[in-house]
């Protein structure tokens, strides 16, 4: 092995929240097998960029390292995806990393993704089970909607699908596909089912599932494989149902 | 029960886009499209719609203020999205931005179609001849060309989200069928519109 491979970042840095964004290259030796991760992980090693010069180390958001709880996306080669799963053998050199564009950012390319957990608010993505008193077992499951279940269940709020879709920015109030997926899914509980109204009232607040412009592009880039559009279609129907129980008055409306 | 008011303007947008705004298009189109069977044809037809009862209301009701309603509310829409076609090049996407972009050809070519054929003339009606003047230029003819296309995109895939947005299509199976439905009403549409302006412009 007469010369050392090595692998290009780069990187899109940012000190802080108010202070404005720089680009860093870095040059870092290549290792067979190795993921954008690893690839941070020897610049925290030996912070310097391409020109020689020492700075500090970029710093960026991980936990489970196996895409299953989505703290480490952000936008490499200009599509937004898990950093863990982003293998460097796949990826075309030099490999851009930047933070997510539709979150704050806190530091380089860590981001504030915490207006996913208010539109889980907004939607009141969770099932009510506590009482003052033992309420017993809930209704059963069928085994065949549990499966099918499952597969919303999935969902990491990594972010993903918020930044590839075009209406989520900050000229709009849109809370993005993964909180309307989530109140199907809690819908589709037999438990959950109880408040469904509540979680389609929440869809129909500002910023709710009017401002899906059916661009598709969360189906197609969600990592877990989510079906975020026919999420979405479903909760129109119900929204529009649940509506239509607002206004002309319904025993059902609850 | 909060008020929802986005949540129903959004749903009226959509609804007014079909019915009435989509309906008239059609309907629009097929009319016209007696100047192909001749000028006295065209004519007739013209002076009949022209002479239906409560013409000025129904214009109203039906044509102007929805296509304001859906118009100002359609370039808010267009103004609150950041398209990303260059980094996500998907189909629907694509057509996500197309939309928009259609949206506001429309927009232009409407205002500028409602004042040279309906204002300027004043109450008298559009006749065969003011049509052909118009289009005997080629510029015009392009321009009602590319007004005419785009404004019949914007209703076939508008089409195609007023499914999904009612909840029609839920099922990507049946949104795929539905998008092969809304093609051949796009092809169908401007077939029918297309033709109307090559007799106006050419006289065949």
């Amino acid at each position: 092995m007469a010369e050392q491979k090595t692998v290009t970042f780069i990187i899109t840095r940012q000190a802080g929240p108010d202070s404005a964004p720089y680009k860093e290259t870095f040059n870092i030796p290549y290792k067979k097998n190795m993921n954008v991760i690893s690839g941070l992980m020897e610049i925290r090693q030996n912070p310097v960029t391409a020109d020689g010069k020492k700075t500090s180390p970029v710093q960026w958001d991980m936990n489970c390292l196996e895409e299953v709880c989505g703290a480490c996306s952000m936008v490499i080669n200009g599509t937004a995806r898990q950093s863990c799963a982003a293998l460097v053998d796949q990826l075309e050199q030099p490999i851009r990393l930047e933070p997510m564009s539709t979150f704050p950012v806190v530091r380089d390319l860590i981001v504030d993704r915490e207006r996913m957990f208010d539109a889980l608010k907004q939607v009141k993505a969770w099932i009510p089970i506590d009482g003052t008193h033992d309420l017993g077992p809930g209704p059963r499951m069928p085994e065949k909607k549990r499966q099918w279940a499952y597969e919303l269940s999935k969902c990491m709020s990594c972010g993903v699908c918020l930044e590839a879709c075009p209406n989520v920015n900050d000229k709009s109030n849109f809370i993005g596909p993964a909180a309307l997926s989530q109140a199907r899914l809690f819908n589709a509980h037999p438990t959950g089912e109880m408040n469904a109204s509540e979680r389609l009232n929440g869809l129909m607040e500002d910023g709710g599932i009017d401002g899906c412009g059916n661009s598709q592009n969360c189906v197609q880039v969600c990592p877990k494989g989510i079906p975020l559009t026919t999420s979405i279609a479903a909760m129109n129907r119900a929204t529009n149902i649940q509506a239509f129980k607002n206004f002309f008055g319904s025993d059902n409306a609850h | 029960m909060a008020e929802h008011r986005e949540f129903l303007t959004r749903r009226l947008h959509s609804l007014l886009g079909v019915i009435p705004i989509g309906i008239f298009l059609v309907q629009h189109l097929v009319v016209n499209h007696f100047a192909v069977y001749g000028e006295e044809n065209f004519n007739k037809a013209a002076d009949f719609m022209h002479g239906l009862p409560f013409r000025l209301l129904l214009e109203f009701v039906v044509i102007y203020l929805p296509i304001l309603f859906h118009a100002i509310l359609g370039v808010y829409i267009v103004f609150v999205a950041r398209s990303n076609t260059k980094n996500y090049g998907f189909f629907r996407n694509w057509m996500f931005v197309l939309q928009r972009v259609t949206g506001i050809i429309t927009f232009v070519y409407i205002v500028w179609h409602v004042w040279e054929t309906r204002i300027q003339i004043g109450s008298q009606g559009a006749d065969y001849s003011l049509m052909e003047g118009i289009l005997s230029s080629p510029f015009m003819f392009w321009f009602y060309i590319i007004g005419l296309i785009a404004t019949v995109f914007h209703f076939a895939n508008g089409l195609w989200s007023f499914f999904v947005t009612w909840g029609i299509t839920q099922s990507p199976k049946s949104q795929k069928i539905a998008t092969y439905a809304t093609v051949v009403v796009f092809l169908a549409l401007s077939y029918v519109g297309v033709r109307t302006l090559i007799t106006f412009a050419y006289g065949v």
